[in-house]
């Protein structure tokens, strides 16, 4: 109890995130255990980092990644470009559901292997219908089958991000993009995000990642792929350490069937905008507000 | 002391509020690296035979990997070439499940080229042209990058993107896509419960 207190003194000077750490400390789950070093437990939130903090933070994460995995990595603190707002867009049409794109997320996002974690969940949906209660994820048999239509379903981005709002720490913010990022080494794992989102889009380390080190994937940023602390949320970034440097999705780039579009939509020449203008799109689940930044479309 | 309502108050401020250090807000503008000009994938197995030629026993006189010169070039094989009578298809094994498409839409009578419907012969490589002139709609979601799939990079300031090709997922003869085994079976807990 000690450090909890210290640790409130220490953040309430800090200005106005210096409150919302104090509710952090006031949060039954934090808790300090041995195996998080004092110089973690003191860690600021994400905002609140001076350049020279997060530099310290990073190595930090790559030395103890060594430690813990035996893979040597690259953890960058990404940031988002001004004046982008990133748009996916996925036609019905064409996808399959061969699920591809679920596993390249699982591989790219440095997901737990026994649990086969993905932040893509590809649901089996039958011709005519748009209830998703009625779907099927767990199918398993050639595609597309006869009378269904598949929709990946992964995180919105939403514009009004419910996940945000029920935050009780700050942990989990909409960046400068549109992006909404989780700061792992902030969330106290209260798991209210997941149940506020109408996407199940969130995910709970239920246990420290297991990946084999040559499987990890070396290139990670701190608020996107770096391999997960337990007890923390996780959720799509739009693979952030990519698209912010200008590459693609990986989910996109596995699409063997080209059903994907991604872009910035503050961009009247990109090619989400094309999708927006001259296709009928639609988001899900719109009457719940969310506005989304991911939408749907059919061709036929 | 800050009391509760208050440190209510000045959490929803934080949302609003920036970076302590406000530089970590955005990237630097990313330095463009050059004007990359979109690059299409390029079979490397074109002018390739891929469907045997058999004798009239059904027996494999050719199997696929010979190039078509080898008796549709300048200077034919006369061991391999030899021509049947007029009306016959000699590549007996080609099966065309393309509409009701009859091998001269597409081919040309010089066999190492395709031709378009007013005539211009085109290479085998700019077959795109060939399924364009046919199938416009797929062609113009196409070239915004809505239909076919891409690689690399969505910010052409960084690096090139690169579309599939239309053979790479259609094979001219028979172009209705595969049906697919799905990978990546989920095994998480979340499997129920879904509305
Ligand atoms: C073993 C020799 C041989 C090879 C190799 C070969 N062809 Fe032919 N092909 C023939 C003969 C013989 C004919 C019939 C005479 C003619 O039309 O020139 C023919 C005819 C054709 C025809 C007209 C339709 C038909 O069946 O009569 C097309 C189109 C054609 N070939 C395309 C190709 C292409 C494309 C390749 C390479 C991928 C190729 N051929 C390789 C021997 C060959
Ligand atoms: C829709 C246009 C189209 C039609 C119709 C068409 N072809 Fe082709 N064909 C192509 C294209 C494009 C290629 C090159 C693709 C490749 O090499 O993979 C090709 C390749 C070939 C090849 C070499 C590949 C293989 O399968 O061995 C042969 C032989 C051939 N065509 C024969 C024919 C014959 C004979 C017919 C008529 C019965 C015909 N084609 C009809 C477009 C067409
Ligand atoms: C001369 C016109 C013509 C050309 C050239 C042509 N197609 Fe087609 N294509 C058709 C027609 C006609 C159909 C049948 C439409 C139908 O059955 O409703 C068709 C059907 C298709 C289909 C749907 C097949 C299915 O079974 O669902 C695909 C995919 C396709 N074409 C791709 C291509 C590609 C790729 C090329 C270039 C290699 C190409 N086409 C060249 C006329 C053409
Ligand atoms: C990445 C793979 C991919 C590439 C590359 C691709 N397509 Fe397709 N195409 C598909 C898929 C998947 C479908 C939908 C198949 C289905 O309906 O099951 C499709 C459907 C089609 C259809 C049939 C549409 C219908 O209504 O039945 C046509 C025609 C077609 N494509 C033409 C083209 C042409 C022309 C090109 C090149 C300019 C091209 N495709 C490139 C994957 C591809």
């Amino acid at each position: 109890m000690d450090e909890f207190t210290r640790r409130a003194a220490l953040k309430s000077g800090a200005g106005v995130l210096g409150a919302a750490a104090f509710t952090r400390a006031l949060a039954p789950l934090t808790e300090w255990v041995p195996t998080l070093s004092k110089d973690e437990f003191l860690q600021k939130h994400y905002r609140e980092l001076s350049r020279e903090d997060m530099d310290k933070i990073l190595r930090h994460i790559e030395s103890k990644t060594k430690k813990l995995y035996g893979a040597d990595v690259h953890v960058q603190d990404v940031r988002p470009q001004r004046d982008m707002e990133f748009g996916y867009a996925l036609n019905l049409s064409i996808c399959i559901g061969c699920r591809r794109c679920a596993q390249a997320c699982h591989k790219e996002n440095n997901h737990d292997r026994p649990t086969g974690n993905s932040y893509i969940r590809v649901l089996e949906m039958t011709q005519g219908s748009m209830s998703l209660a009625k779907s099927d994820v767990d199918y398993d048999h050639d595609v597309p089958a006869e009378g269904h239509f598949y929709m990946p379903v992964q995180c919105q981005q939403c514009g009004n991000p419910p996940c945000v709002k029920v935050c009780p720490v700050e942990a989990t913010f909409k960046d400068g993009d549109g992006i909404i990022v989780v700061d792992y080494d902030w969330c106290i794992g209260c798991r209210y995000c997941e149940a506020a989102c109408p996407y199940h889009a969130r995910r709970f380390n239920w246990s420290a990642p297991q990946i084999p080190a040559e499987d990890i994937n070396p290139n990670q940023a701190y608020l996107s792929n770096r391999i997960r602390p337990q007890g923390v949320m996780e959720k799509c970034t739009f693979c952030l350490h990519r698209t912010r440097k200008g590459r693609l999705p990986a989910c996109l780039e596995a699409c063997p069937t080209g059903a994907r579009v991604f872009g910035n939509l503050k961009d009247e020449h990109s090619d989400i905008r094309w999708v927006l203008e001259n296709k009928r799109v639609f988001v899900l689940k719109e009457d719940v507000g969310t506005l989304p930044s991911f939408f749907y479309f059919f061709d036929k | 002391m800050i009391t509760v309502p208050l440190l209510g108050l000045l959490l929803n401020l934080a949302c609003d509020t920036g970076y302590t250090d406000a530089s970590r807000q955005f990237a630097e503008p990313l330095a463009s690296r050059g004007d990359f000009p979109t690059e299409i994938h390029e079979p490397t197995d074109f002018g390739i035979l891929k469907t045997p030629i058999v004798d009239d026993e059904g027996k494999e006189k050719l199997p696929a990997g010979a190039a078509c010169e080898t008796c549709h070039g300048p200077e034919p094989d006369p061991d391999l070439y030899t021509p049947p009578p007029a009306d016959e298809n000699y590549h007996t094994q080609v099966e065309i499940k393309h509409g009701k498409l009859t091998c001269y839409q597409c081919h040309d009578r010089d066999r190492t080229k395709l031709h378009l419907a007013d005539g211009t012969q085109i290479e085998f490589v700019d077959v795109i042209a060939l399924c364009a002139q046919c199938h416009g709609p797929q062609y113009r979601n196409y070239i915004h990058d809505a239909h076919g799939g891409l690689n690399g990079y969505w910010d052409t300031s960084q690096g090139a993107k690169i579309r599939n090709n239309c053979v790479d997922c259609h094979v001219p003869h028979a172009p209705a896509f595969k049906k697919a085994t799905p990978v990546f079976r989920p095994r998480d807990r979340y499997l129920k419960g879904r509305d």
